[in-house]
């Protein structure tokens, strides 16, 4: 699904990632962990076409096409879903326009026909019980005047709606209380299945609780320094970061 | 420059004038005398600085002349109930046979001021150019000194009027290089309660003409107006206006101006606040594109304690065109527990386009709430990515966050109707995908 060799990317002068390589397949659960400052979400964000990053060297292969290569929103429509750490307010556009506005994109890109609004409030119902939703959060504007925790499970219902091959979750836990980590988590695990895979970006394990991983990396300094099951999550929530920054440093 | 037309007033006032009662010849007589002494601004007049006012002082409009239109060639500039009030003016003039006026309450006058002259004398004398005075601008003395014709909107104490009230003012195919000066008038008496929309279209597009528009308005005690003005005139016609509204105790005014035609355009917007317990909403939108230059100037007057003032205006700018905001706030020693917000925003398409933003806040009271804001900017780039990583491509992307911007100030419009088509309006010159 995903094959990324030796990526590097900087933003300005600073080199972030410094050669990730990394192999996701058909319905897989990855997670990144690492410290702060180990470059996890701008892998993710060079990943989704982030434009305030330049991919120095290195490549990232989708189902065989060349990610880099791809617009944002061609990447969209190639079946990559970002859910952002700090996902934008769009005052004056309602969730439900923005919504059908993205499901349309994507179906127009697969030569499919256009939904019309009725219709998608049909789609839209289904999903919404996936984040345990009321159709009333539809007409407000994108984002604006949420609250964290409402954000990021606007995040998948967006990933619910848009149905994506590959889903990159960026530090959804952050900010989250546990009610909404339950919500966020259980969203995710019913969008589980073996056709999807899924790129789970946290700082801690206990995101990894609720949604269980097939595979842990650890990003140090912008390489992925240690790769294990997701018992290595558990080890990192038990031990932190240090002892694979030192093994790191003297690899 | 003035002399032309100092001409045409002494050509019409030797034909009589046009009709009416004995004061008004005295009344158009001084304006034009005030026209001459002051004459057009310049640009040393901080007041006009910044408006390219050139061209209209340099060409020489004639006369607008009545001319037949066809009902449905009004057909695109209608919306709303079949059975809203309709005044139609074609190039100023009252245009009964294509103007649509239903049934109304007791003491409801609607019509127009030339043919009202006669029928509603003291009415007039009361209110006509009391609240807009020639003194105002020099365009608003040109325009008393040809006062003539334009709309004449009255509801009695304690009235409601169910429907609004639509004045359009339509320029026909044949009037380039003319001149219209219609002169509106609306009063909502106490305790009543009107909505009033003033259109400024064009069936010459392409054509440069000059519309030079006075309207004046008096909202009575607790009396409630909306007052919609849709500018949309031709993209290389002039266009200036003054509205002036006084507003009586405990009334509401709310205004929302919409500007998206004219190669230039100037709209003085004043509202004095008469008397304590007052609200006033001002809202404003414009959207310029090419070579158009829009100016709004708006002033509000508290000269009374605990009244409110609200005021949002924003604009969307294309290509090379150009935006000027001035809202000046005046307030009192007395008005004291004003509450007086302003918020100016622009959004720029094109890194050509230019806005030049003005709050100017005069205030002599203490107990005060008054705030100012302006902001010039581009569209976010955070935005456009969201958008573009749920698989929006950017052209559309812009279109929906433009639109988005604009919007929010559309929302503002009370009347639904009225907000729907403002809404259609600003869809379709932004191109944006329903």
């Amino acid at each position: 699904m995903l094959e990324i060799k030796d990526l590097r990317a900087s933003a300005g002068d600073k080199e972030i990632l410094r050669g990730v390589s990394l192999v996701v397949r058909k319905g897989e659960v990855h997670a990144i962990m690492g410290p702060n400052g180990s470059g996890k979400s701008t892998l993710a964000q060079v990943l989704a076409g982030h434009p305030a990053y330049e991919v120095t060297g290195g490549q990232a292969l989708f189902e065989g096409r060349d990610l880099l290569e791809l617009e944002p929103e061609e990447r969209a429509q190639a079946g990559l879903f970002l859910a952002f750490q700090y996902p934008v307010e769009i005052p004056g556009v309602t969730n439900a326009y923005f919504l059908r506005a993205a499901y349309n994109e994507l179906r127009k890109a697969r030569g499919l026909e256009e939904m019309d609004p009725i219709d998608f409030l049909d789609v839209l119902e289904a999903k919404l019980k996936t984040v345990d939703w009321e159709p009333a959060i539809m007409s407000r504007a994108v984002n604006a005047g949420f609250s964290g925790g409402e954000k990021k499970r606007n995040e998948i219902l967006q990933l619910a709606v848009l149905e994506p091959k590959l889903a990159i979750l960026d530090e959804t836990d952050s900010g989250l209380d546990i009610d909404a980590l339950r919500i966020v988590a259980a969203g995710v695990n019913q969008l589980r299945s073996p056709e999807r895979s899924f790129v789970v970006v946290t700082h801690y394990q206990r995101l990894l609780n609720y949604i269980v991983p097939d595979v842990v990396h650890v990003l140090v300094n912008g390489r992925i320094a240690k790769s294990g099951g997701k018992e290595l999550a558990l080890e990192l929530e038990a031990r932190g970061y240090d002892w694979v920054e030192e093994e790191a440093a003297v690899a | 420059m003035t002399d032309v037309y100092v001409r045409q007033f002494e050509t019409l006032a030797g034909n009589g004038g046009g009709e009416g009662p004995a004061w008004l010849p005295g009344v158009r007589r001084a304006a034009i005398d005030r026209f001459t002494s002051v004459g057009f601004p310049t640009s040393r007049d901080e007041e006009w600085r910044f408006t390219p006012l050139a061209p209209i002082v340099r060409a020489e409009f004639a006369p607008a002349r009545p001319a037949a239109l066809t009902r449905v060639s009004l057909q695109p500039f209608l919306f709303g109930h079949p059975e809203w009030p309709q005044l139609v003016f074609v190039n100023g003039t009252f245009t009964p046979e294509l103007s649509v006026i239903p049934p109304q309450p007791e003491g409801v006058r609607l019509g127009n001021l030339a043919g009202a002259v006669v029928a509603d004398g003291p009415l007039l004398e009361q209110h006509l150019t009391r609240h807009a005075r020639p003194e105002a601008t020099p365009f608003a003395a040109l325009n008393t000194a040809f006062l003539r014709d334009g709309a004449l909107v009255y509801v009695p104490p304690d009235t409601v009027l169910e429907r609004p009230v639509h004045l359009l003012f339509v320029t026909s195919p044949d009037a380039g290089g003319t001149v219209a000066h219609p002169h509106n008038l609306v009063v909502v008496d106490r305790g009543a309660k009107a909505s009033v929309i003033e259109s400024y279209v064009s069936l010459a597009e392409g054509a440069t003409y000059f519309t030079n528009a006075v309207t004046e308005v008096f909202s009575g005690e607790n009396a409630w107006t909306e007052h919609t003005r849709i500018q949309r005139e031709s993209e290389r016609a002039y266009h200036v206006g003054l509205t002036h509204v006084d507003q009586a105790r405990g009334s509401h005014y709310r205004s929302f101006s919409l500007a998206m035609g004219g190669a230039i355009t100037r709209h003085n917007l004043h509202v004095r606040l008469n008397a304590p317990g007052i609200e006033t909403l001002m809202y404003g939108l414009y959207l310029t594109r090419g070579d158009q230059v829009v100016d709004n100037h708006t002033a509000i007057y508290h000269d009374h304690p605990e009244c409110n003032s609200w005021e949002v205006y924003k604009g969307v700018l294309d290509d090379r065109s150009r935006a000027v905001f001035n809202g000046k706030v005046f307030v009192k020693p007395e008005a004291q527990k004003t509450d007086a917000k302003q918020t100016n925003r622009n959004l720029l398409l094109s890194d050509r386009a230019k806005v030049d933003t003005k709050p100017q806040l005069e205030i002599f009271a203490d107990d005060v709430k008054c705030t100012h804001g302006a902001t010039v900017g581009f569209l976010d780039p955070m935005a456009l990515f969201y958008l573009r990583s749920r698989g929006v491509p950017p052209a559309v992307a812009r279109k929906i966050l433009t639109y988005a911007f604009a919007g929010e100030v559309v929302n503002e419009v009370a009347l639904e109707p009225v907000r729907v088509e403002l809404d259609r309006l600003v869809l379709e010159r932004l191109g944006y995908p329903v």
